[in-house]
């Protein structure tokens, strides 16, 4: 059966389960009674199962099955989440999580058993529940057996493709045993393929009536696809059956034949030989089918054919986007059109005067409608950091474990939005983040108990929106961070002098900390404290238009801070001038545009400076820092455009401002030396190019 | 690199450039747009000359002659660009002269160009042509877009 057109949703929707599960668990292992959650977790569970069984991802499906007895059990009330129930659950959703990589990648769900895995979980059950229903689990086995079986003799059945139109059966054991029985008891045995037409609307009755046929002759002892599948039409156009009957093989084939909109029934029989070897199943089909069957035959063999090309990895990203936002967005492409229409009449109107101003009029009525076009689509994009927050309780959870270290994660905001694009990205550095907080952050809990801090350290997750900025800030209550260890480690490294170390701020010495190869740990574990980190942070961070600080109090916990700008691609920015030369400063990093009297600089360090507001803003001359032409404009104030990074200040002094405008943000390209004051470039209305400042990287 | 893919004949457009005929493989070229306004980038290396809006595209514009140490460009009618694509991504233009031909070179026509180690620019040069009566000098269009000052 082709499903590869089913494989994107497949995917979403396990990741999705397969996170509410992890969710579930964690809740489970605090409170292990709680109904609610058991409930859940029993239905994320069955969905994974059937899921991954109408995809045909048997070892999949046989991993969750076997969960879900567990869940079932634990439902049921005759057993306990115990903390090594818990521990073996959390494997078997790691083991699900590396069947869906390996299908993302592969289209196939790979070969790993995980047999481990399975035999805990079966133990926990029987170990569980005692001795009265160990029937139960016992059967559960077997029934899991089967299908296992199954799927390790696919692939080689598969592609040794029956000549006969009949197509391989994989027999288990015990159904091996009862063939071998009833023709020993001068029964005939048959393999039937049942090819219904291809128009046939309701397949599963048709194939319901075939079974009944075949019922009233003998037994039908194993088909594939399984009878609940067939129920659920969850098959092409063809099914195959095994059948034991006293009648022969010309009656079998014309009772099933008799059934309406069925193409036709090819008939095997099944030698004892075969039994014992079911791959080499003979050859001996009915001759009046050889024609049909041949075709039959290339019509499997180009099946097989497409199968194989679909199972490359086809796997689009994709967001999923509420309906009422596309909605919108039909909306205002109609608008759209209609301010065209608009504006083709207004172009042959006769009156001049009129269509000066009809003009404006659908200029503005343009204007505003693309600025609700981008804001609809931007909204389209954006997704919840919750995506790829929720993974997180888990892995903290596990780090806890693993450093015997009690400790506690707490989100908040996991509703505010980000890009897709960041949403995809951001997920790595984040988890650096946590790890960092969780490995070095935190004290042993013997030191924090001495250090009169509560026994369980705490790690803080929280995202707010800033303006337009997401900031994410990630929180311990730990050790802090030694500053003047920084230093020292620093001087020894050979990064900074011994001037330097002296002169150096709190806040410099701490930003050494993203530096590259700068790890303060002691010894290295295989969490953290590979000197690979914070830098590779922070630059990730930087390629999204991001940046990151610390912050730290010794002996009371470090603070990260991550700032992300909402959208990528389409920003305000404010438009200014200097000399012939135009360039845009986003307005997110602005605060306020001040004109200042020539006499109100000051000097400190021979550096010009000015005194706003309380706050000592140094000055930057544009025009010296980006070799603007010099000519004579000497005016008499300043037009200066006070800029923030972070709680840090700087003045740009400009020649003119020109003003706000929506500007979409272009590659300067790798080539031409991108001197990290340019952001990029964007077009003007006229066409002109005018470069994108990076208010960052001039402050 | 370049031999391995050459099979028997390769075209080349062949540029000038102060006296000189230079020939760029054609695969590289995109596109020749007349001389247009160029918007300056700060910091840039030397004979990088700007940014140009190639149909919304943003593509930085290099002179040849700066990166060859020769005089500097004068515009003129016949001054060009040529939009050079050497990876999928990126596009970089080349401000030259004049755009004379395209021309046809049998291997056995070119001949490879010595490198010498004290001539810093000798590296541009992959090969010189031989066209009925003209010498071309081939460019290594890789060597001469990136910037190996710049990398180091």
């Amino acid at each position: 059966m082709d499903v590869s057109q089913y494989l994107e949703i497949f995917i979403d929707e396990t990741k999705e389960h397969l996170q509410s599960l992890n969710e579930q668990i964690l809740i489970l292992e605090r409170e292990p009674e709680n109904v609610e959650t058991i409930n859940e977790i029993f239905r994320a569970a069955h969905s994974l199962k059937g899921m991954a069984g109408t995809m045909g991802y048997k070892r999949m499906q046989r991993l969750t099955h076997d969960m879900e007895n567990v869940f079932s059990e634990i439902r049921n009330g005759k057993m306990k989440a115990s903390a090594k129930l818990v521990d073996v659950l959390f494997k078997g959703l790691d083991a699900l999580e590396q069947y869906l990589d390996v299908i993302i990648n592969s289209g196939d769900e790979g070969t790993e058993d995980n047999e481990d895995i399975i035999k805990a979980l079966n133990d926990i059950l029987n170990e569980g529940i005692g001795g009265q229903t160990a029937s139960a689990p016992a059967q559960a086995q077997t029934q899991t057996a089967a299908p296992a079986g199954t799927a390790a003799a696919v692939a080689p059945a598969q592609a040794a493709a029956s000549e006969s139109g009949v197509k391989p059966v994989n027999l288990a054991e015990h159904e091996k045993s009862a063939i071998a029985k009833a023709l020993s008891e001068k029964l005939n045995a048959f393999t039937i393929t049942v090819y219904v037409q291809e128009t046939c609307i309701l397949k599963a009755a048709r194939a319901f009536l075939v079974f009944k046929a075949l019922e009233e002759l003998g037994t039908v002892i194993h088909s594939e696809p399984q009878v609940q599948d067939i129920e659920d039409e969850h098959f092409d156009f063809d099914f195959t059956v095994v059948l034991l009957t006293e009648a022969d093989a010309e009656t079998a084939k014309k009772k099933v034949e008799n059934v309406s909109e069925i193409k036709m029934a090819c008939v095997e029989v099944i030698h004892p030989e075969s039994v014992v070897q079911p791959e080499a199943v003979s050859s001996g089909a009915s001759a009046g089918n050889g024609a049909a069957a041949q075709k039959e035959n290339t019509n499997q063999a180009s099946a097989a054919a497409t199968q194989q090309k679909s199972s490359k990895p086809v796997v689009n990203r994709s967001v999923r986007v509420d309906i009422d936002k596309l909605d919108d967005l039909m909306n205002l492409v109609s608008e759209l059109i209609i301010a065209k229409n608009g504006l083709v009449s207004i172009n042959t109107a006769e009156v001049t005067g009129l269509r000066e101003s009809g003009f404006n009029e659908q200029i503005e009525y343009l204007e505003r409608i693309t600025t609700n076009l981008h804001q609809s689509v931007m909204k389209t994009r954006m997704v919840p950091i919750e995506n790829v927050v929720s993974r997180f309780p888990r892995m903290i959870r596990d780090i806890s474990k693993k450093l015997d270290k009690k400790m506690e994660l707490y989100m908040s905001g996991e509703e505010t939005e980000l890009d897709r694009t960041v949403i995809d990205e951001i997920g790595d550095p984040l988890m650096h983040m946590l790890r960092n907080a969780a490995d070095h952050g935190l004290e042993s809990n013997e030191e924090r108990i001495k250090a009169g801090k509560p026994e369980v350290g705490s790690i803080f997750l929280n995202a707010y929106q800033d303006g337009n900025n997401v900031v994410i800030e990630v929180r311990d209550d730990g050790r802090g961070v030694d500053v003047e260890k920084i230093k020292k480690k620093a001087l020894e490294k050979g990064v900074i002098t011994q001037e330097q170390a002296t002169v150096m701020t709190e806040k410099e010495a701490i930003d050494l900390l993203f530096r590259p190869s700068f790890s303060t740990a002691e010894k290295i574990s295989d969490l953290s404290g590979r000197g690979v980190g914070l830098d590779v942070v922070k630059s990730k961070i930087e390629a999204l238009g991001g940046d990151v600080e610390a912050k730290t109090v010794l002996g009371a916990g470090t603070t990260f801070i991550v700032r992300l700008p909402l959208t990528l691609a389409i920003i305000q920015a404010l438009m200014v001038e200097l000399g012939q030369e135009k360039y845009a400063i986003p307005l997110g990093s602005i605060q306020t545009i001040e004109d200042v009297l020539l006499s109100d600089i000051k000097y400190v360090q021979t550096k010009e400076v000015i005194h706003l507001r309380g706050n000592v803003i140094p000055l930057i001359r544009l025009r010296n820092v980006l070799d603007v032409q010099p000519d004579d404009f000497a005016p008499e104030s300043l037009t200066v455009v006070i800029v923030a990074k972070g709680d840090r200040l700087a003045g740009l002094v400009v020649d003119n401002l020109i003003g706000q405008q929506e500007i979409v943000i272009k590659s300067i390209g790798k080539y031409i030396n991108n001197n990290k004051m340019i952001g990029g470039a964007t077009i003007l209305g006229d066409g002109e190019v005018a470069l994108i400042l990076d208010a960052n990287a001039i402050v | 690199m370049e031999e391995l893919l050459s099979k028997e004949c390769k075209q080349y457009i062949v540029v000038k450039l102060d006296n000189e005929q230079y020939g760029i493989d054609i695969r590289y070229v995109d596109n020749i747009v007349r001389m247009q306004r160029i918007t300056r980038v700060p910091k840039a290396q030397n004979y990088f000359k700007g940014v140009i809006n190639l149909r919304g595209e943003i593509i930085p514009v290099m002179s040849l002659r700066l990166r060859f140490e020769l005089e500097p460009d004068e515009y003129n009618a016949k001054t060009r660009i040529l939009i050079l694509k050497a990876d999928s991504q990126y596009s970089v233009g080349v401000i030259v002269d004049e755009v004379k031909e395209v021309v046809t070179l049998e291997v056995d026509s070119i001949e490879k160009a010595a490198y010498d180690p004290s001539d810093e620019k000798s590296r541009f040069l992959y090969g010189i042509g031989k066209y009925n009566d003209s010498l071309i000098s081939l460019l290594s269009i890789l060597e001469v877009i990136s910037d190996k000052e710049m990398e180091a």
